[in-house]
């Protein structure tokens, strides 16, 4: 911040400096016949109707587009946001289809056939995460429902039998807890920590796939976990997940309905604020995921533990995978593209404040997606290791290309004139 | 040439009118309240919004109380990440496969730290009828030569859960006495006085001469600023013979550093008995989850619970110097959110309120840190805690029975207001002070006794407009 008005304090004293410097030699202009003189006044005159044309025509013409590239950029988010939501709710809802095709007739096939119902939908969901982060309608304190789809990290023994403990978790607690509902467990969520996680994603994912014990590959739980007389309080699991799953519908439902056109909501707050107080929030959300959420939870943590359990996504095994649908979210925020939406983004508009700072986001995003996808998997196995194993140069080579991105978000931020939780540049 | 000048008598024509609608309308306020003088506001003050200075952020709602200082780097920032994890992961009972996390207990009142501190929040009180809290235990004493000494056979602390196979030191419940109160102007209110009751103890009657004291956990916003805080700016802010005789006398409380092997000024917790960060989070893994550490190599189990349990360790000790680290980092650089609405009239009204009636001199708006603390962003930097971290007679009303360290039962440290007004957001209640019993702002202020007694009774002569003002205020920080 200093820097920077220390710069345009020095530009301003550059061209004060350069005028006084050209005021002399206008005082001697030489007045050596008429034409000289009507030259000049010709060039006075034609300077004049130019210096008229610049302040009054053209600034309030830019001032209009410029505002007017606000508004489209703002209001094509609304449009990525609504498309993001409605298209991950779908994928629950198959999701849910999959899962009751399961519990109705448990084999491996039902089962694995869940599973990618949820690895399918995980990726959807993935992408939507750029919109966290400013208390939109996936986490506002009213009604926010994030803590109950996303929360992580999760301990499996709050909610099933671990290796170790067979007695764990609210499953095989039929005294403390006789009926499994949506209600109960919604209040169980992250009661006594943040890491009791009874519902959202992650907990289906424990359901589906189990602990994950092998390093080439991920929970091999087996459909019999489900099978009444065969797994240990099978009916309960069984509800438990039906529940689970239901829920994840009912919570999407209700933030796709918030980025509805045409509604009185939170879209229609959204898009009629003055457009600077959207920019911030999408650029908010932006720069959070990528610095605190991808770079710092999801990779500084396990890269520094090298535990396993720090893993996102380590029952499915299928972490390295979120980071590139994260990043994919991003990405189409800023060239306001994706979710079969094709709009105005964030890009056109940065183009027009600081063309600079667009070349290096462009660079950058384009790298950080490079590097996401350098990433082996499983990534249970990448973490390990000392610091020149190919799979931790790739984790660290991530951090750093993300933190790059998150800073020129934040001198975007600056050059479009607020500020945002991270500071731009050390 | 002549738009302009149209342009420029339309500006004037507006400006004028402006103006005398200004005029007129601080006349009418002017004449309504004229005794009281309710049109004086608190001038704004460059930056006040940024309450913690290098470590503010623009941020509200759920995780408000979760962001990094602004000022980290991106390597700092990792390390918060990974001191974030900590604080939010489970302990389990050892032995465990996840080594590195087991050794819970055998005592203890939260797997985790989010477990009492909610997204880094403040802790809420039980309600009746309930057993279970989420964020508040009970301290235990018996009477000692100077300060209460623990008690014989439970400890410092009751522990209402434990490991499998071990049975929890006891439950509590909770008692509500309604205390009904007027304002000057007739408004009626009603506080709520707890009681507790300590129920079901596992190793024998707690007997008769037992101390008891609810605290709530805090928010962790802004803990390295406070840190921070040069040693000789709060020995200058005390006053313990109250020798300008304002009635305020706050003292420093000088307690024993682990660490440091000196005395240090308590700084954290509701009697300022932990001088750093670090001590104060290594006394909570040790007391609060059964964790040892460098600075704890011993379980918080007596002598006579000890011949009476059977429980392995998780390593000795169960968390290593550099996850301490880690949390302690963590919880030194968490940001503190910049205050809403500063320049609103009411909010600004609310302010000289604020100032009037004596608030300030114990709640100080603003401190400077100093030139040593070991976040190098932290140091020479202006804040605005509302704190002055010292021991304040808050009298009987207030008063538990526990002598914490060199502190009366009367005796409390000023808490710093920074981020009262988002306990909504982020842990959905507004329940405040020590034991959560105040059940919004308000509340808050009319249980000050003591040295706040003063102040107290001014707040309850204000107009409902001043009283609702000050709350506004209050809100905003």
């Amino acid at each position: 911040m200093a820097d920077k008005e220390d710069r345009s304090t020095s530009r301003l004293g550059a061209s004060v400096l350069a005028l006084s410097r050209a005021w002399p030699d206008l005082k001697r202009v030489p007045m050596r016949s008429i034409r000289s003189c009507l030259r000049l006044v010709v060039a006075i005159g034609v300077a004049l109707v130019l210096f008229v044309t610049l302040v009054r025509t053209t600034p309030a013409a830019d001032e209009a587009d410029d505002a007017d590239l606000r508004r489209q950029v703002v209001s094509n988010y609304a449009e990525l946001a609504h498309a993001g939501y409605a298209q991950s709710h779908a994928s629950a809802v198959t999701l849910q289809e999959r899962i009751n095709a399961f519990l109705k007739a448990p084999s491996a096939e039902t089962l694995s056939a869940a599973k990618s119902a949820w690895i399918a939908g995980r990726q959807v969901y993935l992408r939507t995460e750029t919109f966290r982060f400013y208390s939109g309608p996936i986490d506002r304190p009213s009604d926010g429902v994030e803590t109950f789809v996303n929360a992580w990290p999760l301990d499996e023994a709050y909610i099933d039998a671990v290796e170790g403990d067979p007695d764990a978790g609210i499953i095989n607690d039929p005294n403390q807890f006789p009926a499994l509902e949506g209600d109960l467990l919604t209040i169980l969520n992250e009661r006594g920590g943040e890491a009791n996680v009874a519902i959202g994603w992650h907990a289906i994912e424990f359901l589906l796939w189990g602990q994950d014990r092998d390093p080439n590959g991920p929970g091999t739980r087996p459909f019999t976990d489900f099978v009444a007389g065969k797994g240990r309080n099978a009916d309960r699991r069984s509800a438990y997940l039906r529940a689970v799953s239901d829920l994840l519908v009912t919570h999407l439902a209700r933030v796709a309905k918030a980025w509805e056109p045409e509604a009185d909501n939170y879209r229609r707050a959204f898009v009629t604020a003055p457009s600077d107080d959207s920019l911030e929030k999408m650029l908010s959300g932006m720069a959070v995921l990528s610095a605190f959420e991808m770079s710092g939870e999801r990779l500084a943590v396990p890269y520094e533990t090298q535990d396993q359990e720090e893993e996102h996504s380590c029952f499915s095994d299928t972490t390295h995978l979120d980071f590139i649908a994260n990043q994919a979210g991003i990405v189409a925020v800023w060239t306001g593209k994706g979710f079969g939406v094709a709009g105005v983004g964030l890009r056109d508009l940065a183009r027009r404040v600081d063309a600079d700072i667009a070349k290096d986001l462009d660079a950058q995003l384009a790298a950080s997606l490079a590097a996401t996808k350098a990433i082996p998997a499983p990534f249970d196995q990448a973490i390990l290791g000392a610091d020149d194993a190919p799979g931790r140069v790739a984790l660290l080579a991530t951090m750093e290309a993300l933190e790059a991105q998150t800073e020129s978000f934040a001198i975007l931020a600056d050059s479009l004139g607020f500020a945002i939780a991270i500071s731009p540049g050390e | 040439m002549q738009r302009t000048t149209a342009f420029g008598l339309a500006c004037l024509a507006l400006g004028l009118v402006s103006v005398s609608l200004l005029a007129i309308d601080g006349r009418a306020l002017a004449d309504e309240d004229a005794p009281t003088g309710e049109d004086e506001l608190a001038p704004l003050v460059e930056g006040e919004e940024r309450l913690g200075g290098p470590a503010s952020v623009v941020v509200g709602g759920q995780n408000a109380f979760s962001y990094p200082a602004r000022v980290l780097t991106a390597k700092e920032r990792r390390v918060f990440a990974v001191g974030n994890a900590f604080f939010k992961d489970n302990w389990v009972m050892a032995p465990a496969s996840a080594v590195g996390r087991d050794g819970l207990g055998p005592f203890f009142n939260a797997r985790s730290c989010s477990g009492c501190h909610l997204r880094d929040g403040r802790g809420r009180p039980l309600e009746e009828g309930e057993t279970a809290s989420a964020g508040l235990l009970i301290r235990l004493g018996i009477p000692g030569e100077k300060g209460d000494l623990p008690h014989p056979i439970y400890g410092g602390q009751l522990q209402e859960y434990a490991i499998h196979g071990v049975s929890a030191e006891a439950s509590f419940a909770i008692r509500l006495e309604a205390l009904p109160g007027k304002y000057a102007d007739g408004v009626p209110y009603e506080l709520q006085a707890p009681h507790y009751e300590i129920t079901d103890p596992a190793f024998g009657p707690l007997g008769d001469d037992v101390r008891i004291g609810a605290r709530v956990a805090q928010q962790l916003i802004g803990l390295g600023l406070l840190e921070a805080i040069p040693e000789a700016t709060l020995i200058a802010l005390a006053d313990p013979e109250d020798s300008d005789g304002d009635g305020i006398s706050g003292r420093a409380h000088m307690v024993q550093s682990v660490r440091h092997g000196r005395p240090m000024i308590g700084r954290f917790g509701w009697k300022a008995t932990q001088p750093t960060v670090e001590e104060q989070v290594a006394g909570a893994f040790v007391n609060d989850m059964g964790i040892t550490s460098p600075l704890h190599r011993n379980e918080v189990v007596t002598a006579t619970e000890a011949k009476r349990i059977e429980y392995v360790s998780g390593g000795s000790p169960e968390m290593t110097e550099t996850k301490l680290n880690r949390v302690t980092f963590y919880s030194q650089t968490i940001a503190v959110p910049a205050r809403r609405n500063v320049a609103d009239p009411v909010v600004r009204r609310g302010k000289w309120v604020f100032d009037d009636i004596g608030c300030a001199a114990c709640h100080v708006s603003e401190l400077r840190t100093g030139d040593e603390h070991a976040i190098e962003a932290y140091r020479n930097a202006v804040i605005r805690p509302y704190t002055d971290l010292l021991l304040h007679d808050m009298g009987e009303a207030l008063a538990d029975q526990k002598h914490d360290g060199d502190s009366t039962p009367r005796e409390w440290r000023t808490p710093p207001l920074w981020g009262i007004g988002l306990f909504a957001d982020v842990s959905g209640h507004t329940r405040y002070l020590h034991d959560g019993r105040a059940r919004n702002l308000a509340e808050a202020v009319l249980w000050h006794g003591g040295e706040g007694e003063s102040s107290r009774d001014r707040f309850k002569r204000l107009s409902k407009r001043d009283r609702d003002a000050l709350i506004a205020f209050l809100d905003s920080l």
